[in-house]
């Protein structure tokens, strides 16, 4: 794994931008543009990472930025792709689209799914702040079980779907589960992404303060706690080989660092949760890190 | 030397075959009826290799036109087509097409909205977007298809405007009629490749294409102002104006090549000392011309006007050709449901405070492909000119909704 002091800082994240206060999804880009060296078009629909980006005239990003509807990122990253074929400039930039969980397991998972079906060539990044934080923290599908948002009052009352399972079960070349807060493995994944063709699909867990109630100093504290408590487990599955990779295979090794009742404290989404829900979510970790360790030992 | 070869075609042929001569780049399709054969021909031919393009055989309409705009977003020439439902699925895009100013063109084989449903033809489809900002052409047989869609990119490219060519469902669509297909060099020299002079999308020079715009003018980091929301608006209406000379250059360029002049942006027959003018889009207008010419039969001096171009609205132009008449008698296959008939409306505001203005009478016609026989057109003009009050303003309601619209061949039972 490449060692944080040897991560590339390539200046394409330009200094200020709209996010909220402590919002890790400027980390992420940084290490995203980076690995890629800044020759990436990116795909974007409304959401959090639109506002990110600024008002005409002015970008915070020195990269080219294609803004798209909200249900067709996957489908304008296929246009893009094949008109740059089509004129002879796909060596020239890898497509990059990346759109929120709403925007991915939600009302874009049509034509994100056509464009797995179809293996088109980018790669797709799915940011999961775990709500539609951009128009005021609605449930997403990924919304986990427990939460509150501004439709699930109470607690939202199902588990999230599991979009990596859905993109995987494509058959497509690539799938990886990554978190914004972990730099090094974040830039490796984009890194093996960029070196294949085909449809490329990375999950990024983005801890956020604003959504999720905490303070902005605790970004990477609650990013990390998440995968201590294996409820964001850090993998990839490359050409049908999974493996367990960076904190979350050395988790595998040493067991879970932490429960779902500590990653819940503390968020003011689980405000009042109840012991009952604590011990569902918990036993649904626990079923699904199992899993995930049985498919890393097995290696498929 | 240029040649010109005549095939007995489909309308989706015809439309195929324009964006094969046009040499498209990316074609993104979703099947539908009546416009299917236009996305199964083109598959073929780009697998075969007679087409070299990409095709994406897209999920749905909302991506097919996606696909388009992020081809067309990077300088690929892009084509795509859809019906009804189709359209209205990837109505979203259509928009974003338009705000984005991308040269995208689109066959529309029109065809009537659901529910209930229903695969024929009416053109309730496009005219439900015509106030999406796209330039919107109307064709009346299957060469006009072929010429007016060539003729589309041209238009498209030369105004950063995307172009709808609208066709009527299974009347064209499936109706095989002899076309003029003309060369590849005719075309070529025609349609040069796509200008590229700005490439937005360029990781030397980058960009951020269609992000939020204030709706007032905002300065860039430089100082600089640069205009709002509502500025790029008005940019967008200005260009879309100015559409309306680069259709009429089109059509008498390609006329000079070719020899086929399909009349700019309005076309006329037996016009000249018409009292009573029938109006129409599309096939209809075709039809208008027979019933045109039974009445003359009968020393009624009827003639035709046929709209071409509907967005930008020749306003000026249909003014022109309606002054001094008696009675315009307007033939619609669609309603802006609750008032009257779309094109019947526009006519009527194109006429507001001019001089010599006829009155004008709105009918609707052909919904879902009801049958429009000619003795129908014809008793139609017959009963608005023996009701002086057809068309006039303030008319009293004997038909069925406000603006005094008549609903034509209706059942008296009209509802089941
Ligand atoms: C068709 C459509 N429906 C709804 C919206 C409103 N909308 C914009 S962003 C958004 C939520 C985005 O959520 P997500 O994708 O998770 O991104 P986040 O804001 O959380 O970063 C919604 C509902 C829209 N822009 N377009
Ligand atoms: S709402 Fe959350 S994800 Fe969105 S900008 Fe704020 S902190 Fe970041
Ligand atoms: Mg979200």
């Amino acid at each position: 794994m490449t060692r944080i002091t040897d991560l590339p800082d390539t200046g394409h994240v330009l200094p200020g931008n709209r996010a909220c206060a402590g919002c890790p999804l400027g980390i992420a880009l940084r290490r995203i543009t980076a690995a890629l060296d800044g020759r990436m078009v990116l795909v974007n629909p409304a959401s959090c990472l639109t506002v990110l980006g600024g008002m005409y005239p002015i970008s915070s990003l020195a990269i080219p930025w294609v803004n798209c509807a909200f249900p067709s990122t996957a489908a304008t990253a296929s246009g893009i792709a094949a008109g740059l074929r089509a004129t002879g400039r796909a060596d020239e930039m890898t497509v990059v689209a990346m759109a929120g969980d709403g925007g991915t397991a939600d009302i874009g998972i049509q034509a994100l799914s056509g464009a797995a079906e179809r293996n088109e060539d980018f790669i797709y990044i799915c940011y999961d702040n775990e709500a539609y934080m951009n128009t005021g923290t609605q449930r997403s599908g990924s919304t986990p079980h427990g939460a509150r948002t501004t439709t699930t009052w109470s607690g939202k009352r199902e588990n999230p779907k599991d979009v990596l399972a859905i993109v995987e079960a494509h058959d497509v070349g690539y799938v990886a589960s990554a978190s914004a807060v972990f730099p090094e493995d974040l830039h490796d994944k984009i890194v093996a992404a960029n070196g294949r063709a085909g449809l490329r699909y990375v999950h990024m867990n983005l801890p956020c303060p604003s959504g999720w109630g905490f303070d902005p100093k605790d970004s990477v504290r609650y990013g990390r706690l998440a995968v201590d408590a294996g409820l964001v487990a850090l993998y990839e599955v490359a050409d049908g080989v999974f493996r367990l990779t960076g904190r979350s295979a050395a988790l595998a090794k040493s067991g879970l660092k932490a429960s779902v009742a500590e990653y819940m404290a503390g968020q003011s989404r689980f405000r009042g949760v109840s012991e009952e829900t604590i011990a569902e979510v918990q036993e649904w970790v626990d079923d699904r890190w199992s899993g995930l360790v049985a498919r890393h030992e097995a290696g498929v | 030397m240029r040649t010109m070869t005549t095939t007995v075609m489909t309308g989706n042929e015809a439309a195929a075959t324009a964006a094969k001569l046009a040499r498209v780049q990316v074609v993104a399709a979703y099947p539908i009826t009546p416009q299917s054969p236009v996305v199964e021909t083109i598959s073929a031919w780009v697998e075969s290799g007679e087409l070299p393009a990409e095709f994406v055989a897209v999920e749905s309409e909302h991506s097919a036109l996606s696909v388009c705009i992020g081809a067309s977003t990077v300088g690929a020439r892009a084509f795509t087509a859809t019906s009804a439902n189709g359209l209205a699925y990837m109505t979203e895009q259509v928009w974003w097409a338009a705000g984005a100013r991308l040269p995208i063109v689109m066959c529309i084989a029109n065809r009537a909205m659901a529910a209930p449903w229903n695969v024929l033809n009416d053109q309730q489809d496009s005219m439900s977007v015509r106030d999406a900002g796209w330039v919107q052409l109307y064709c009346r047989d299957n060469s006009e298809i072929l010429d007016t869609t060539v003729q589309a990119f041209r238009i498209a490219e030369e105004c950063d405007l995307p172009v709808m060519v609208c066709y009527d469902g299974f009347l064209l669509s499936h109706t095989m009629m002899p076309v003029d297909v003309p060369d590849a060099a005719t075309v070529d020299a025609f349609l040069p490749p796509r200008p590229a002079p700005l490439q937005v999308v360029d990781p030397a020079d980058p960009r951020n294409v269609g992000p939020v715009v204030m709706a007032a003018p905002r300065a860039d980091a430089d100082g600089e102002p640069h205009g709002g929301y509502f500025e790029i608006r008005a940019d967008h209406q200005r260009a879309l104006l100015a559409a309306a000379e680069a259709v009429e250059r089109a059509n008498a360029d390609w006329a000079a090549a070719t020899g086929r002049d399909w009349g700019g942006l309005t076309w006329d027959y037996r016009l000249d000392d018409a009292d009573i003018v029938l109006v129409a889009a599309g096939s209809l207008a075709t039809q208008l011309t027979v019933a045109a010419d039974e009445l003359r039969d009968a020393r009624i001096a009827a003639g035709v006007l046929g709209i071409r171009c509907y967005r930008p609205f020749p306003a000026d132009e249909i003014a022109a050709r309606l002054a001094g008449r008696a009675l315009a008698i307007v033939f619609d296959k669609a309603m802006s449901y609750g008032y009257e008939g779309p094109i019947a409306g526009d006519i009527k505001t194109a006429l507001f405070g001019r001089e010599e203005a006829p009155r004008v009478h709105g009918v609707v016609c052909g919904l879902g492909g009801r049958d429009v026989p000619v003795s129908e057109l014809v008793d139609a003009v017959r009963r608005a000119m023996a009701t002086p009050t057809a068309g006039a303003p303030a008319a009293p309601s004997a038909a069925i909704d406000a603006a005094s619209t008549e609903w034509l061949g209706l059942a008296e039972k009209s509802v089941s």
